[in-house]
């Protein structure tokens, strides 16, 4: 019976190999195993979302996934969303907007964010904060983050006219 | 808190698991979205011995129509059912469902068989699934078995699953021109679990009369409750605001919420019997020659 895996995947572009516990979640993997520390885990339990990244291009809570599962898969978290200039725009717009106040949730909030800009472009105000619903702020009242995304995507749709 | 510590395998055919539940017994547990069973390793609810994931396992997977029957494998993650356009077409109930199930990210992992197979009484597939009177196909070393959605959830997160079973796949009887359903429901907070809900299924003749229909409550018992009277006061009705209202008066008898953090049983009989208008409301005729 084994409780440590060898997996190999792709984090923010770079093929990674290393050995996991069983009982590693993804967000401990990329904080502890790799030191990516901008995910954070908060709930652990599915609730927060303060966890969210992308695997395999879709947006997951990271702290529900085992790491030991992930041999192949393409893992994107704030860091490579960050670096790829992917989202750039929207992170203006929450500085502009003052929609991080303490910031622990923002990098979750942000991989959510940004499954809006990509899936939903014409997304309401009210679809927003329905997208939204499962990331927790504590500090924002969110209605600072739900400006800054409903701006983002005011911007974007002018840019393209 | 961290989890348990616990052995990992991956099964990559239905052989793989029953090797591995012969070898681990009870400890073993089936791990696929993942979405329920880790969040309540986290609360140490249980501690298995090896988590064996079916997540990599072909026959669990795809959505398919053979003849009238719409199969969709165990593995399809909620999100998948949202935008499948063979569920889309057969089973709309089931891609309106999608939007209420918690959250994105969760939808993103989250699968129709974890889902049912946990059967909790508050959630939205196992209603639907009673509401569509499909059939579930159940696995085993010897082979397989079908089990009436109505007859597999026996009680509060129990189902007529076997120890040595898994879900395999769920089969939807495809709808047809007459075929109608919804659901309603109503949470406190967006992506919570249903203070109340209601998945509802029918057939509306050319006539305007109701035929086959089933309305399944949710978040109102042990498990989705087939509302017998109140489907029945349905049967061969013209649909208009005074067969609602009889379904109505029929629920009364039909279910019997317990008392729960959301209130006492009489909110909870309000709230199904105004989801009861709500959803059977689409379905008259001023409101379907309007959408």
């Amino acid at each position: 019976m084994s409780t440590r895996h060898d997996i190999t995947l792709t984090v923010n572009g770079e093929r990674v190999t290393r050995l996991v516990e069983a009982r590693r979640h993804l967000i401990d993997f990329l904080r502890l195993d790799l030191g990516l520390t901008g995910s954070h885990a908060g709930c652990e339990h599915g609730v927060c979302g303060a966890c969210t990244v992308r695997v395999d291009g879709e947006i997951v809570r990271g702290c529900l996934v085992l790491a030991a599962s992930l041999d192949g898969a393409e893992v994107t978290t704030i860091e490579g969303l960050s670096d790829s200039g992917e989202v750039a725009d929207l992170q203006d717009a929450f500085v502009a907007r003052n929609a991080a106040q303490c910031g622990f949730c923002t990098p979750g909030m942000v991989m959510a964010a940004a499954d809006i800009l990509r899936h939903h472009p014409d997304a309401t105000r009210a679809e927003i904060r329905e997208h939204l619903s499962g990331n927790y702020c504590r500090c924002t009242g969110y209605q600072a983050i739900v400006d800054a995304v409903e701006s983002t995507l005011t911007a974007r749709k002018e840019g393209v006219r | 808190m961290k989890w348990p510590a616990f052995a990992y395998e991956r099964a990559s055919t239905l052989q793989d698991v029953w090797r591995l539940r012969a070898e681990h017994g009870e400890g073993a547990r089936l791990v696929a979205g993942g979405q329920t069973l880790l969040a309540t390793l986290a609360f140490r609810l249980s501690e298995p011995s090896v988590l064996v994931d079916i997540t990599r396992i072909e026959a669990l997977r795809g959505v398919t129509v053979q003849g009238s029957t719409l199969r969709i494998g165990a593995l399809t993650r909620h999100a998948e059912l949202g935008r499948d356009p063979l569920v889309a077409r057969h089973a709309p109930l089931l891609a309106e469902a999608v939007p209420y199930i918690a959250h994105p990210a969760i939808r993103n992992r989250g699968t129709i068989g974890g889902s049912l197979a946990y059967a909790d009484p508050a959630a939205e597939l196992p209603a639907c699934v009673v509401a569509l009177d499909a059939t579930l196909v159940l696995a085993s070393p010897a082979g397989e078995r079908r089990v009436a959605a109505r007859e597999f959830f026996t009680g509060l997160l129990e189902t007529a699953l076997k120890p040595d079973e898994l879900i395999a796949a769920v089969e939807v009887p495809a709808a047809t021109p007459a075929s109608r359903s919804a659901i309603v429901e109503v949470a406190r907070r967006s992506g919570d679990y249903a203070m109340a809900g209601l998945a509802a299924s029918l057939s509306l003749g050319a006539d305007g009369r109701v035929s086959a229909p089933r309305l399944v409550y949710f978040g109102v018992g042990n498990g989705p409750v087939l509302a017998a009277g109140a489907s029945a006061a349905l049967e061969g009705k013209a649909l208009d605001a005074g067969a609602i209202a009889a379904a109505q008066a029929a629920l009364a008898r039909d279910i019997d919420p317990p008392s729960d953090l959301h209130g006492p049983p009489e909110m909870k009989r309000h709230l199904a019997r105004v989801l009861t208008a709500r959803a059977l409301s689409r379905f008259l005729p001023a409101a379907e020659a309007a959408s």
